[in-house]
């Protein structure tokens, strides 16, 4: 099997100019790659640059000097569009606030991926809802956000997720506003279809033990990485 | 390595972005239609005001010969001379002959009363075109017939309380009523509200004796020619002799174009007022928008996340944008027409045609698109910032907006905005100018409001007392605290306001002006054509009344022949002087007398009272304005024609004259000792205690002297406060819609930005607060905006009345409390009711209940 990098990171540095003193450095020179199918845990203290450098990885944001390649692809040098683009096309996220439209029903905030293709009609609608079959919410298709609880919101935002058939998939705090038993089933779900769909997996938390699922730890601490032996598995 | 991924095609896109648009609307779709009711009454009023210029516009060209009644009227000042008839008989086609002129008439059969009439002697077919309707319809024939019977405005029969074969006075004679007057071409009813018409047969106004006593004999000749017949062509060509001959003419195409003119202007000031509402609901769009747009940032970056681009987010809130102008454009659209329907019901009556009144689509299609392009134009501003929302938002939703950079697209938005109010406006007017200036004025008014609406935010958050009670501290704390509404709350409270006490004042001072001149013991009882040789016999017909002659004037016609040493003719010619045709040609009743009178004032040069007889040139005292005018100054010399007598003059004084005040006043003022020999008829006044003692002098002068006229101040004032009346319903109309447009917006913003206010009022709940504190905090808040609103409304109001009364009226402003009080306290009162109407569910349920509904 070719080693395919999905995730390429270097020299990563974001700063934030400061009118009164010297420029805000939140991020400093990260470097680390990741092949396709591997899984992340970015840990470290509040305000260690967890999630800067999540947004960094995605494309949600642009670095003060190095470059991210998501699946091949330079995303330095791309438009918001075309970052967008390539957000569309190999990037699924899931929020610690889950982050779903309040005015689309579940199966709506699951489409709206490949609605944004363009694609729609009855095939892609029963891809989606085969997707939340899995995630145990065939029969809340049609309720709104409000009309479920904070882990079925999170399960739609993973079908969600998944829909576009995402090479890498970011996730930031996913369990951060649950309770244990249902972090815990969040959890297994996420890692479920990531072994499933091949999907290469980032994901930000303060849950050593969530950490300790994933197969890398990159801890930050002041917006540098520290060092860290290899986990034995 | 794998290819950089396409972006969406255009079409998967627009979909995309309608669909998300229609489902995004879901939870709000109530408050985006109560956000498109802003602009419905501007659209309103824009299609009712433009459909119905279209209905006149198209009345007048269809009725145009009928509006004149023939193909060309020739009319003169001075009765045609046999060189004048040889000239008019040599014209061809069929003519009609006609005199009018003033008069009084005595009504028996209602005590003896009298009234100032436009008496109408007609001779021949007139009218060739249109129709001479009468009630009963046989009346209009008995007067052709030559029958001694008058037909009058129907206004006089019910004022007097008239009917079929009542007698009525003229001159020495009297006459039955054949009918009321419902329609005749000619004049506008609206014109003749002065002085209502009395029509009859020419050879029974001889019979009356009225004909050549009097001095404002007005003659004309009407003349129809063969179909095809080039009249305008004929006029011009004859243009010079018709000015020897001093022969006025008015073709059709000449009436229609200042018909035209008169419904344009009136049509572009109703439209302009009706704008003012559309560009008030539009701000109010914009306003709600910029809090709902707030509300959607973090959909808008999760959007982005999942890979939508900054023009896709920001279309789907333009979609629902354009849905809002489109939702309002449409309501407002058939209100209009409703409107529109509804006014023959109202307009007929003052209207001197038939006007169809259908739908004009191309003016229902105007004002559509009106309402939805400035409404998109302003929801634009609010939508701009979602271009720039960053998907970080999502992360961490501190980061709203994005960047602080400020945006070029801005500055285009506003310039586009500022182009599209212009091009309305010039677009309305009949001048350029007129529409640049309006813009300039509106963004006057709104600079003025808007600055005063941040000194209040400043004022309250600088100087109000911090140990005031809480709800006070609360209630004036959202004056200035983020996402206030005092900006726009003032401006459209302020501006409706402002266009409704401007009109209350204007009418005030207007009518103020003309009962003044009454007062004290001041004329209030004009006589004007009385003869040289009838001013003792007036004197003493006054005398057995009890009145005495106040004022009395000696009146010479006159006509300039040289102006500044150079022919009259050719000076008129002269078109690099750009002097006044009026000017040249009108004919001067001027006086002479030895000292000024309490109305007039030089302002410079010396005023000479006396010459001895044979002086050349006579020193002569000219108004101010006329001077202005003529472009004549101290020094220049003028000569006169007094009735065939040439008279050098030199202007060697100026004078400013209080034309308002009921006096005999004149433009050309001249010594004794010169014009006493010329032949001249009187000008008098007096003054009459009460209506009675005026209707009791009036008939005995009338008993004594029956072809005197005249005017009671009573009558004129009356008269005038009926016009105003009229024009003030229409406008205060227009400016009523604002209002409306601004209680509408009052509501929006209060809905828009109850999400912000929700979560303070459920902790506020939360922690104790009662009920009656929760609306007190309101009811202060909105107190105080409405108080202001009205307040700055009024102060605006005031300096637009004394600007007005200043410039355009040239007399003294009124200041009415009162009316400033009443206006102030219902803008208050509707203020503080739309703000508890519109937040009342907010203090009646379950604080979690209302955070579900509003998510």
């Amino acid at each position: 099997m070719i080693d395919q990098t999905m995730l390429q990171v270097e020299g990563l540095t974001k700063s934030y100019p400061s009118a009164h003193r010297e420029a805000l450095t939140v991020l400093k020179a990260v470097d680390f790659s990741l092949s396709a199918g591997a899984s992340l845990a970015i840990v470290g203290p509040s305000g260690s640059g967890k999630t800067t450098l999540l947004g960094l990885c995605a494309g949600l944001d642009r670095p003060s000097s190095g470059t991210v390649s998501i699946a091949g692809t330079s995303i330095g040098g791309l438009t918001e569009d075309q970052r967008a683009a390539v957000r569309n096309a190999h990037v699924g996220f899931v929020f610690q606030n889950f982050q779903l439209i309040p005015t689309l029903t579940a199966l709506e905030n699951v489409m709206v991926p490949l609605e944004l293709r363009g694609e729609n009609g009855p095939a892609r609608e029963a891809e989606a809802l085969a997707l939340l079959e899995r995630v145990g919410l065939g029969e809340r298709s049609d309720h709104y956000p409000i009309q479920l609880s904070g882990g079925e919101q999170q399960r739609v935002a993973l079908a969600r997720a998944f829909i576009n058939q995402p090479k890498i998939l970011f996730c930031d705090e996913p369990t951060g506003n649950l309770d244990g038993d249902t972090a815990h089933r969040i959890v297994d779900l996420i890692f479920g279809l990531n072994r499933e769909k091949g999907t290469t997996l980032v994901l930000v938390t303060h849950d050593a033990e969530l950490a300790a699922r994933c197969g890398r730890t990159l801890r930050l601490k002041n917006g540098m990485v520290v060092p860290e032996a290899a986990p034995s598995a | 390595m794998s290819a950089r991924p396409p972006l969406p095609s255009p079409s998967g896109s627009l979909r995309f972005i309608l669909r998300m648009a229609w489902r995004d609307s879901r939870a709000s779709r109530r408050k985006l239609l109560l956000f498109s009711l802003s602009i419905v009454l501007g659209v309103a009023a824009l299609v009712a005001i433009g459909s119905v210029g279209e209905n006149l516009r198209t009345a007048i060209d269809k009725e145009a010969r009928g509006l004149l009644g023939a193909d060309l009227e020739v009319s003169s000042r001075s009765k045609l001379t046999p060189e004048a008839q040889t000239f008019l008989d040599a014209l061809g086609g069929k003519q009609a002959r006609e005199v009018s002129f003033p008069s009084m008439v005595v009504f028996p059969s209602a005590e003896g009363q009298t009234r100032l009439v436009t008496l109408r002697g007609m001779e021949g077919a007139y009218p060739f075109y249109g129709s001479f309707l009468t009630d009963p319809p046989e009346a209009a024939g008995r007067v052709a017939a030559g029958e001694p019977v008058v037909v009058l405005e129907e206004t006089l029969l019910s004022q007097f309380g008239l009917k079929p074969g009542d007698p009525v006075k003229l001159g020495t004679g009297t006459f039955a009523v054949a009918g009321g007057l419902k329609k005749i071409p000619g004049d506008s009813t609206g014109l003749t509200a002065m002085s209502p018409r009395v029509i009859l047969s020419m050879n029974q106004l001889e019979t009356a004796g009225l004909l050549g006593a009097g001095s404002l004999v007005r003659h004309r000749a009407f003349f129809q020619f063969p179909e095809g017949f080039d009249v305008e062509r004929q006029v011009r060509d004859l243009k010079t002799r018709f000015r020897e001959l001093n022969l006025n003419t008015d073709t059709v195409a000449e009436r229609k174009r200042g018909l035209g003119r008169a419904v344009e202007s009136v049509d572009a000031f109703l439209s302009l007022v009706g704008f003012i509402a559309l560009f008030l609901g539009a701000i109010g769009v914009a306003s709600a928008m910029h809090v709902y747009v707030r509300q959607k940032l973090t959909t808008v970056a999760v959007l982005r996340c999942l890979g939508a681009s900054a023009w896709q987010g920001f279309a789907v809130y333009l979609v629902q944008g354009l849905g809002i102008g489109i939702a309002g454009a449409t309501v407002g659209t058939t209100l209009g027409v409703a409107l529109q329907q509804a006014l023959p019901w109202v307009a007929k009556r003052w209207l001197p045609f038939e006007v169809d009144f259908a739908i004009s689509w191309p003016q229902v299609g105007q004002g559509f698109l009106a309402g939805v392009v400035i409404c998109v134009l302003f929801t634009l501003i609010p939508l701009l910032a979602v271009r720039r929302v960053t998907p970080l938002t999502a992360l961490r939703s501190s980061l709203g907006e994005g960047t602080g950079r400020p945006d070029p697209l801005r500055w285009l938005l506003w310039l586009a905005i500022a182009g599209a109010v212009t091009a309305f406006a010039i677009q309305q007017t009949p001048r350029w100018q007129v529409g640049v200036g309006f813009t300039v004025a509106l963004l006057l008014a709104f600079a003025v409001l808007t600055t005063l609406a941040r000194l209040t935010a400043w004022a309250a958050r600088k100087f109000f007392p911090s140990r005031a009670p809480y709800v006070w501290r609360q209630g004036v704390a959202n004056l200035h605290r983020p996402q206030n509404r005092t900006v726009l709350l003032l401006l459209s409270l302020g501006l409706g306001t402002f266009l409704i006490v401007t009109m209350a004042l204007t009418r005030a001072t207007l009518l103020a002006q003309i009962s003044g001149t009454g007062s004290g013991e001041r004329p209030n009882l004009l006589f004007f054509d009385i003869q040289n040789d009838q001013i003792t016999e007036l004197e003493k017909a006054l005398k057995s009344e009890a009145a005495s002659l106040l004022a009395k004037a000696p009146i010479v016609t006159m006509k300039l022949s040289r102006y500044k040493d150079r022919p009259i003719a050719e000076v008129a010619k002269d078109k690099s002087l750009n002097l006044p045709a009026w000017t040249l040609r009108r004919e001067y009743r001027s006086t002479f007398r030895s000292t000024l009178t309490t109305t007039e004032k030089v302002t410079s040069g010396t005023f000479t009272g006396k010459v001895e007889a044979g002086t050349e040139p006579i020193p002569v005292s000219l108004e101010q304005g006329l001077a202005k005018e003529m472009q004549l100054s101290l020094g220049d010399l003028l000569e006169f024609d007094v009735q065939g007598v040439p008279l050098k003059a030199q202007v060697t004084s100026l004078r400013e004259v209080e034309w308002r005040r009921m006096e005999p006043n004149f433009f050309f003022l001249f010594p004794e000792g010169v014009l006493e020999g010329a032949p001249n008829f009187y000008i008098a006044a007096t003054r009459a205690g009460n209506a009675a003692d005026s209707a009791r002098i009036q008939q005995a002068v009338v008993t004594a002297l029956p072809n005197v006229s005249a005017i009671d101040l009573g009558l004129v004032l009356e008269t005038l406060d009926q016009i105003f009346s009229r024009v003030q319903l229409v406008v205060q109309l227009m400016a009523l819609f604002t209002v409306f447009t601004g209680v509408i917006v009052l509501a929006g913003a209060v809905l828009g930005g109850r999400f912000q206010r929700l979560r303070e009022t459920v902790l506020l709940r939360t922690l104790g607060a009662s009920r009656r504190q929760l609306v007190w905090i309101q009811l202060v808040e909105y107190g105080i905006l409405g108080l202001l609103g009205a307040a700055v409304g009024c102060g605006l109001a005031v300096i637009a009345n004394a600007a007005l009364a200043r410039w355009v009226f040239q007399t003294a402003p009124v200041f009415e409390p009162l009316t400033l009080g009443l206006a102030t306290l219902a803008v208050t009162a509707i203020t503080l009711f739309t703000g508890w109407l519109a937040n009342r569910s907010i203090m009646d349920h379950p604080p979690l209940e209302i955070l579900r509904e509003e998510t």
